[in-house]
């Protein structure tokens, strides 16, 4: 007998839902902004002058637990800088398939010249496209100086 | 006059057929819009969107499933009984369309909006036929679905497959005791057998008023007759995967899903003609509106029920049709009877 009871107060708790809101995000179409600190894609950044802010160090490289940061380093031409400091990274390569955003990378940088940007959007359709060199990791002009509210790790 | 009794009987035939051929791809037809509003509706339940990518309101979507399902590779298992495992699907599938040759659509002289229509002069009656025991024929098709479910099992040697097969067989039979007995009030209060008769009975209020208790408890047989949630533990994924489907794949597993569907479409038919008064109501609407409109809100009842019920454990099942619904569906025959027989008098 008090399965009844039971059955039509679910009934009834099932069908005021019928009439609720759907929480479905459309997600291609519309999106949920994440926090500006949430860890997403990597940006190597550039200074004012348009130079690189990263000086090939290789701490990132040494701090990353899953090895997936490539980094050659080689002198600054001083006629042709591409860095304020002595060096410079000649090749930076991440393999976002190793990545795992744990953002050790971002916290060993002693310039500030990588961070994690809150763009979670890392769909490609071939593998070699996860492999990522230098150009396509380096902000586009229009953002290259502004770190403001990104993850930069605990400085 | 053999070339008169010849022309005639041909045409009887042709129309026959045509109308056998229009009703069939009509079920066919609707069985889309009862997957996409089953599909919709449970994810309104849920508080989701259900599907929305394939077409307006994802209305296409069971159009872009079918196309998938037929594309998909069609597997034999090695060890399964090759004849019966592909027979099964078709048993399924025939036995779930062939009831609706008694289901009245509509009423004898077809009208559409108040206007009568006919074709050469011959009145379009809205069913295949009318035979006096409609309701004891599309009981007795209908509970062939057990051999499908059964040999399925059986044939697909696995034990998935075979203890699926096995619950499905017990749990209809035990079932159909009760979703008989539930109709018998209604056939005692139309004095008929025929489906037709027993709309036309109930063209002052619907057996739903007389008879809710046999309502509910066919509601409920009805439910547990086509294997669906709460009583879908012939499929149960938890425990036996797909149930007697385990092993099936492509257009087979199609053909059972449709059957599948047929059914609900079925029962929830019977019910219509039989408890909400068929297509009896208003004349701003035409009598298959009516019918429709009646069969979706059967339809709702169904996804409400899956939407809001866990499943039942396989003891709560047998103790619940044997001791509690049987004993439920005499009381009210006798109960019935009792009535008629005072009024009467």
């Amino acid at each position: 007998m008090m399965m009844i009871f039971a059955i039509i107060k679910g009934l009834w708790t099932t069908f005021i839902h019928l009439f609720r809101k759907p929480i479905t995000v459309q997600y291609p179409k519309e999106t949920i902004p994440p926090s500006p600190r949430s860890r997403g894609r990597h940006r190597l950044r550039l200074d004012k002058n348009g130079l690189e802010l990263c000086i090939g160090c290789e701490l990132c490289a040494g701090v990353c637990p899953s090895k997936c940061i490539y980094i050659e380093a080689e002198e600054n031409d001083p006629n042709d800088r591409k860095s304020e400091g002595e060096r410079y990274a000649k090749v930076y390569r991440i393999d976002m398939y190793r990545c795992i955003f744990c953002g050790y990378c971002v916290e060993a940088c002693p310039t500030d010249a990588l961070i994690l940007s809150a763009n979670y959007d890392l769909t490609v359709d071939s593998r070699r496209k996860f492999v990522w060199n230098k150009e396509d990791l380096v902000d586009p002009p229009e953002t290259r100086t502004d770190i403001e509210g990104y993850y930069i790790g605990w400085k | 006059m053999l070339q008169s009794i010849f022309n005639d009987t041909f045409l009887y035939l042709a129309f026959i057929a045509v109308k056998v051929g229009v009703t069939i791809s009509g079920v066919m037809f609707s069985l889309f819009f009862v997957m996409w509003f089953e599909r919709k509706l449970i994810g309104h339940f849920q508080v989701r969107l259900g599907p929305m990518r394939v077409g307006p309101h994802g209305i296409l979507q069971p159009i872009a499933d079918g196309i998938k399902v037929f594309l998909k590779e069609d597997l034999i298992p090695a060890n399964a009984h090759k004849f019966l495992f592909i027979l099964s699907p078709f048993i399924a599938l025939f036995t779930a369309i062939i009831p609706f040759a008694v289901i009245p659509f509509g009423p004898q002289i077809g009208s559409w909006f108040g206007k009568p229509i006919s074709i050469f002069g011959h009145p379009i009656n809205w069913y295949i036929t009318d035979i006096n025991i409609g309701i004891l024929y599309a009981f007795a098709v209908s509970s062939l679905t057990v051999y499908a479910l059964v040999l399925a099992g059986w044939s697909s040697n696995s034990k998935y497959s075979l203890l699926g097969g096995l619950r499905s067989a017990a749990q209809m039979i035990s079932y159909e005791l009760s979703m008989g007995l539930a109709v018998v009030g209604v056939v005692m209060l139309s004095q008929s057998l025929s489906l037709v008769k027993m709309v036309e009975a109930q063209s002052q209020f619907p057996f739903i008023i007389m008879q809710p208790i046999g309502f509910i408890i066919y509601l409920i047989a009805a439910v547990a007759e086509t294997n669906r949630a709460p009583f879908d533990l012939p499929e149960a994924e938890s425990e036996l995967v797909a149930g007697y489907g385990t092993e099936y794949s492509s257009m087979k597993f199609a053909m059972f899903y449709i059957a599948e569907y047929t059914n609900i479409v079925t029962v929830s038919a019977l019910a219509t003609t039989m408890f909400l008064g068929g297509w009896i109501g208003p004349s701003w609407l035409p009598p298959i509106v009516w019918f429709s409109i009646k069969m979706m809100v059967f339809l709702f009842l169904y996804v409400w029920l899956r939407a809001t019920l866990p499943r039942f454990r396989y003891d709560q099942l047998m103790q619940f049709g044997w001791k509690v619904l049987l004993p439920i569906a005499i009381g009210n025959i006798f109960i019935t009877g009792f009535v008629i027989a005072i009024i009467n008098k």
